[in-house]
């Protein structure tokens, strides 16, 4: 628990428009070495636009970025839309940025269980696959930091603890550290070493305990939220009772029938 | 060297060459959806014909300053996001052809053979351009293999390009340099308003018999090189402009590409 605090990067009073509207307003945010720190928040209030921006890939109109010394970032992108009109196998999706051997890309597709995917054409690829795939991706560059964007959305209860399960075990096996974004609470609460909501600005961030209780996220989901939460709440007791993945999945497809 | 000598030896030679750039470039246009985009530069180009009689330099300088121009506009105007891409591009293209013929046409003092231009020549192409047809495209095909690792990473996904290393910016840049260039050598051959034809036709019959991009990028020049030597000895068998006639070997190899069953998927 005690680790020594290594900030891999950090953002400090971020600001960003776009076309008059303010898309980020003075955002803090600070992940450490190790930790999994998780973005949530509604539809449109700012959660890709501040990956992009830690990332580097657009400027902030104000407010600073410091990232650790050769920081290495594994990203996972919301969504790939390659032209079907463009041949490329995940074999050389994998190799993408740079040249790696094949024993190396079989080994690190295997570690999502992808293995059998490798001469797969990436635009034939269902929703899971495709996120598994560029998982592999990610941990093929070795990362120091995973940035995964919405990374579940789309797949069924099932593969989304699958992938979650993944996910785990090279966040373990790499020591890396993990900012995620979602706007499901659900998962969101069970893993997580610290939560930030945001809806353009923060309205609410620590440890998932304690933002639990937070009315700004309460009020942020609004009505629907509060159920998600109280059900929620119901969950977290059973996973301190040691309720197995299996359970979860149970609650979570009765409640959304 | 005798051969040379020989018109027509010179324009399959030349047409060669520029099709072995056209074809991997328009790989990217046909990924990219930029085929619009290419027209706009191309149209571009007989402003930048203009531009260099009328400072008295070479016109590829002239094209390639004007392409690289209309880029940049493009790309602050986007940014905007008020009006849609090929609502943009329309404005462009023609605005630039139409400001480009006004141009030439109050150039009293030069006389320019406005229809090679637009349609191109290839079969009047001399010894000197023919070497300088080739400098261009080796040159372009070079910087072109360089950056390709880059572009096509850009292409799947800019961000996560971004994340890995690759200066999206600066592979852009080259990228519609590079265009720029091959635009102010393919003018003699097919002439500006064809020239998106020959980008798009050789990638789109391609594509089918490709599965990796290399692949694709490799096989489309192959293709676009049989399309022109298609095309000008037909024009030269049939006494029919070479440009338009470049085009439709391009569209015949096409259709037959739909017909034929690939092997990859």
């Amino acid at each position: 628990m005690v680790k020594k605090r290594e900030i891999l990067i950090s953002g400090h009073g971020i600001n960003l428009k776009a076309g008059g509207r303010t898309i980020l307003d003075h955002i803090d945010i600070e992940i450490n070495k190790g930790e999994i720190v998780t973005v949530i928040g509604p539809n449109g209030a700012g959660k890709t636009s501040l990956i992009r921006v830690l990332i580097g890939a657009i400027k902030p109109d104000s407010g600073k970025i410091i990232k650790a010394e050769n920081l290495v970032i594994g990203y996972v992108p919301q969504r790939v839309n390659i032209s079907p009109l463009m041949p490329i196998t995940v074999k050389r999706f994998m190799s993408l940025t740079k040249k790696t051997s094949p024993i190396d890309i079989k080994s690190t597709l295997s570690i999502v269980g992808a293995e059998n995917l490798v001469e797969r054409q990436f635009h034939s690829l269902s929703g899971g696959e495709t996120q598994r795939v560029l998982l592999a991706h990610s941990v093929l560059q070795n990362p120091d930091l995973l940035i995964l964007d919405e990374p579940v959305q789309g797949m069924d209860i099932g593969g989304q603890v699958r992938f979650y399960t993944h996910l785990e075990r090279i966040r373990k096996s790499l020591g890396c550290g993990v900012l995620m974004v979602s706007h499901d609470l659900h998962m969101v609460m069970a893993a997580t070493d610290k939560v930030i909501c945001i809806h353009h600005h923060v309205c609410c961030a620590g440890e998932p305990e304690k933002v639990r209780q937070d009315p700004a996220l309460v009020e942020m989901f609004g009505e629907k939220a509060v159920r998600s939460l109280a059900f929620y709440t119901h969950e977290h007791n059973h996973a301190h009772d040691g309720a197995s993945n299996r359970d979860t999945i149970t609650e979570k497809s009765d409640a959304a029938s | 060297m005798l051969l040379l000598d020989d018109f027509l030896f010179r324009a399959l030679l030349g047409g060669i060459a520029i099709a072995a750039v056209a074809g991997p470039l328009g790989c990217f246009v046909v990924w990219q959806r930029m085929a619009y985009f290419g027209d706009s530069l191309a149209h571009g180009a007989i402003l930048g014909v203009a531009l260099g009689f009328f400072l008295n330099i070479d016109i590829t300088v002239g094209i390639i300053v004007i392409c690289l121009f209309i880029a940049l506009l493009l790309a602050m105007l986007q940014r905007q996001n008020r009006l849609s891409s090929d609502t943009l591009l329309g404005i462009f293209s023609h605005t630039s052809l139409a400001l480009g013929l006004i141009a030439i046409s109050l150039m009293q003092d030069v006389r320019v053979d406005l229809f090679s231009y637009l349609f191109g020549d290839i079969l009047a192409v001399g010894k000197e351009e023919l070497i300088w047809i080739y400098l261009i495209s080796a040159g372009s095909l070079l910087v072109f293999a360089y950056i390709w690792r880059g572009l096509v990473a850009a292409t799947v996904h800019e961000e996560l390009a971004y994340a890995e290393g690759i200066n999206i910016g600066l592979v852009k840049l080259i990228f519609i340099a590079i265009i720029a260039l091959l635009i102010a050598t393919a003018m003699r051959l097919t002439g500006v308003l064809l020239i998106t034809s020959l980008l798009i036709l050789p990638s789109a019959a391609a594509r089918r018999f490709s599965s990796s991009p290399e692949q694709m990028a490799i096989l489309s020049a192959f293709i676009g090189a049989a399309e022109v030597v298609a095309g000008i000895l037909a024009s030269n068998t049939w006494d029919i402009p070479s440009g338009p006639a470049i085009v439709v070997a391009g569209s015949v190899i096409f259709a037959l590409s739909l017909i034929i069953k690939p092997k990859v998927n």
